[in-house]
């Protein structure tokens, strides 16, 4: 995947209304694009075998939604590691860097002072603010970051109008493989989620 | 092109009436003992974390239940009762801020006293939350899964109340934001090179940090209880609203929206669109990992800077380098002591909770509070010893003069209530039994959240009513304004704390999912 769509489908969730949409390569009977075919399963073993089927099948825009996150599922999904940690180290980074410019700033340039006859060139009471801010740009890139990579917040999605769906949350497993996959066949997906044992295998039309 | 048909709908089914409690575990299992189960010995077995052999659908229902089910009697006499405390404490801080701090009894001598006294308190219980999500969550004990939600509400009330004091205690208020890093209208900026301001950024930036964790935390179970309020609407077996009365049945408004029609709103927007998709778990857990990671020193960090308020100070008493890990073993402390208090009524109040929180957590926790307790005790005689040791007149004569000697120290009782509450009372948990039994261990941690009150008070008030020189020195007295402000703190938090027992998923169900043995992804249950 280039730079440039890494960008634009990011992007996409956010401002949809920018993006030009290219016309969907499978349509339902009334005319809606597809979203993908879901697939319904009710124990943790059961789809993170499915789950190994479908990565070794070869999709690669596809997914597991479970009511927890299943242990080692990132390699049964063969899902490779998240930029967050580059990420949360840049932010302690400029946490770090904001405190001591703000610190050395303000009273070493904007308004000297000596208070209490600490040298001006002392550090050493500057670094518990300088740790502080770099936990708080940390945490915050942590979970604003997280959400953004999840392209979260969204106010909707294909899946939700999908009855069966609101039982994620509880004790239902799903698999849906989109159809923007390359490889979306929908007989063949068909085919491959009914040998992993998946049940109630449903074709999702996206709303939109 | 390839024309499909979307399979014929399908009805939600097999989920029962979801507000309905799963039926009550027989109690307890070995007949004839309070043991429910939990307290093996065998080092070779590993105690079930959730009780009663429940499936995800029955632990879902559970947590649900609480939030979902009508507002029961107890909890509106309760909530009237806590809100009516805190709004008399909201009173008193609104009489202080018209008349001034002579409201209370502070004076030339004593000019810190129950203001720092409760900051203190309130902020040291407001760490047991994150200690229970980020260290235990590093050093993997996953019983922790049974109170972290929990404890990081009460984390994050215990901020709250916290932060109220240092706000109101300047004396002009409305000069409290020069705390902030702003420059005041000569240009000076706040002197960076106070503990004072290091506190600030400490206690704001651990308020903020603990809110994103529980918060984060809570997406996945917000998004459960958005989707089954969706649920009952799609099914239509949604409750109509009704108005919940102290006697009687509700009454009933016509005109407002259906509970359900609210909740899928409200938890919809909070729970942001999750989907549970693993792709987003795999963030989600990475960026879980990281703030425990960060959270851990921050924890550590946020009562040793507290702590230095003190010991950078020249007081005898405050004065001493042990300041900042004895702070912060007595936080952890006193945060486990408040959880326990919480949780253990819970236990009998709400049904099946005792199958989340089993016997077995309340002894970690006993086990917690005797380590820290023992800690604490080690602080205090260390301190004692140093006083000594040191052969400074002046810091012996705060130990021994204004605290322990009954024959000396007006507040000697002070003293002693802090060593019988702290330092004795969690001495019990030697014992097994006493550790394995509820009612015991509440009242340690009722004796252990009044001895940590109490150490606070004894360190601020009897190290500074006797200055260097004897014609300085005066008592303190609390004056009624002080006693209701405290007194109204508590029911801010209780008031807070009640809230999030109704609204809100009172355990981590992720989380709890996750420990249960029918999340394993081998075949062997």
């Amino acid at each position: 995947m280039s730079m440039f769509t890494t960008i634009t489908n990011a992007a996409a969730d956010y401002f949809p209304m920018l993006l030009h949409k290219s016309s969907p390569r499978f349509v339902t009977a009334s005319g809606k694009p597809v979203y993908g075919i879901v697939a319904e399963f009710d124990e943790t073993p059961k789809v993170f075998k499915a789950a190994q089927h479908v990565r070794d099948a070869g999709y690669t825009r596809w997914d597991v939604h479970s009511p927890f996150p299943i242990h080692d599922m990132e390699e049964a999904m063969g899902i490779k590691g998240t930029k967050l940690p580059l990420m949360a180290g840049a932010a302690a980074i400029a946490g770090v860097a904001t405190a001591a410019a703000l610190q050395w700033g303000t009273s070493f340039v904007l308004y000297p002072t000596v208070v209490q006859g600490k040298p001006f060139e002392a550090w050493q009471p500057f670094v518990p603010i300088m740790f502080e801010l770099g936990v708080l740009f940390t945490a915050f890139m942590c979970i604003f970051g997280m959400l953004a990579l999840n392209g979260l917040p969204r106010w909707h999605h294909p899946l939700f109008s999908h009855d069966r769906f609101m039982r994620v949350g509880n004790d239902r497993f799903f698999i849906v493989i989109e159809a923007t996959d390359p490889d979306f066949d929908p007989a063949k997906v068909k085919k491959l989620l009914e040998d992993a044992g998946g049940k109630h295998i449903t074709l999702l039309e996206d709303a939109d | 092109m390839s024309d499909m048909q979307p399979d014929e709908k399908i009805t939600m089914q097999g989920s029962g009436d979801v507000t309905v409690q799963p039926l009550p575990r027989s109690m307890p299992k070995v007949p004839g003992t309070s043991d429910d189960g939990t307290l093996i010995e065998d080092p070779s077995l590993r105690a079930p974390l959730v009780l009663g052999e429940r499936s995800f659908n029955d632990v879902t229902n559970i947590v649900c239940g609480y939030a979902e089910a009508p507002i029961p009697k107890i909890w509106l006499t309760l909530f009237t009762i806590t809100s009516s405390i805190a709004a008399v404490g909201t009173g008193m801080i609104l009489y202080l801020i018209i008349t001034g701090v002579g409201v209370w009894g502070l004076n030339n001598q004593v000019d810190w006293a129950w203001d720092i006294t409760n900051f203190v308190f309130w902020i040291g219980i407001g760490h047991a939350g994150t200690l229970i999500s980020a260290i235990l969550c590093l050093l993997k004990q996953n019983w922790r899964t049974a109170v972290n939600r929990s404890a990081e509400a009460m984390t994050i009330f215990a901020v709250v109340c916290a932060g109220i004091f240092p706000g109101i205690h300047v004396g002009r208020v409305w000069f409290a934001w020069f705390l902030a890093p702003v420059p005041n209208s000569n240009a000076i900026w706040p002197n960076f090179r106070s503990p004072l301001l290091w506190d600030v950024f400490a206690v704001s930036t651990y308020a903020t940090v603990s809110l994103l964790f529980w918060y984060m935390g809570m997406i996945p179970d917000l998004a459960t209880l958005r989707d089954r309020a969706a649920a009952r609407l799609h099914r239509g077996v949604s409750r109509e609203f009704k108005v919940p009365m102290p006697i009687g049945s509700g009454l009933p408004l016509a005109f407002m929206p259906r509970p359900d029609a609210i909740r899928m709103f409200i938890y919809g927007v909070a729970s942001l669109g999750w989907r549970f998709s693993s792709r987003h778990w795999h963030r989600y857990e990475k960026a879980y990992l990281m703030l425990a990671g960060i959270s851990t020193p921050l924890v550590l960090s946020v009562h040793s800077i507290v702590s230095f308020d003190f010991a950078t100070s020249v007081i005898p008493g405050w004065h001493t380098t042990i300041f900042p890990p004895y702070f912060v073993a007595g936080a952890v402390f006193g945060g486990f002591a408040m959880v326990l208090l919480l949780l253990i009524p819970l236990r009998v109040v709400l049904p099946n909770f005792s199958d989340l929180l089993t016997l077995r957590h309340l002894e970690n926790m006993a086990k917690i509070l005797l380590l820290t307790g023992t800690m604490v005790g080690f602080a205090y005689s260390m301190e004692f010893f140093i006083a000594w040791y040191g052969a400074n007149q002046y810091e012996f004569a705060v130990f021994a003069n204004n605290r322990v000697n009954p024959a000396e120290a007006p507040y000697w009782w002070a003293y002693w209530t802090m060593i019988t509450c702290n330092v004795l009372f969690p001495q019990l948990f030697w014992k097994r039994s006493f550790r394995q039994n509820p009612l015991v261990i509440w009242i340690v941690a009722l004796a252990v959240t009044i001895g940590m009150w109490f150490e606070r008070f004894v360190i601020i008030v009897t190290s500074i009513h006797r200055a260097f020189l004897p014609g300085e020195w005066q008592m303190f007295f609390p004056t009624w304004v002080d006693i209701l402000t405290f007194v109204g703190s508590c029911g801010i938090f209780m008031t807070l704390f009640l809230l999030f027992l109704k609204f809100l998923p009172v355990f981590a169900l992720a989380e709890v999912k996750v420990v249960m043995p029918q999340s394993h992804t081998d075949d062997h249950h």
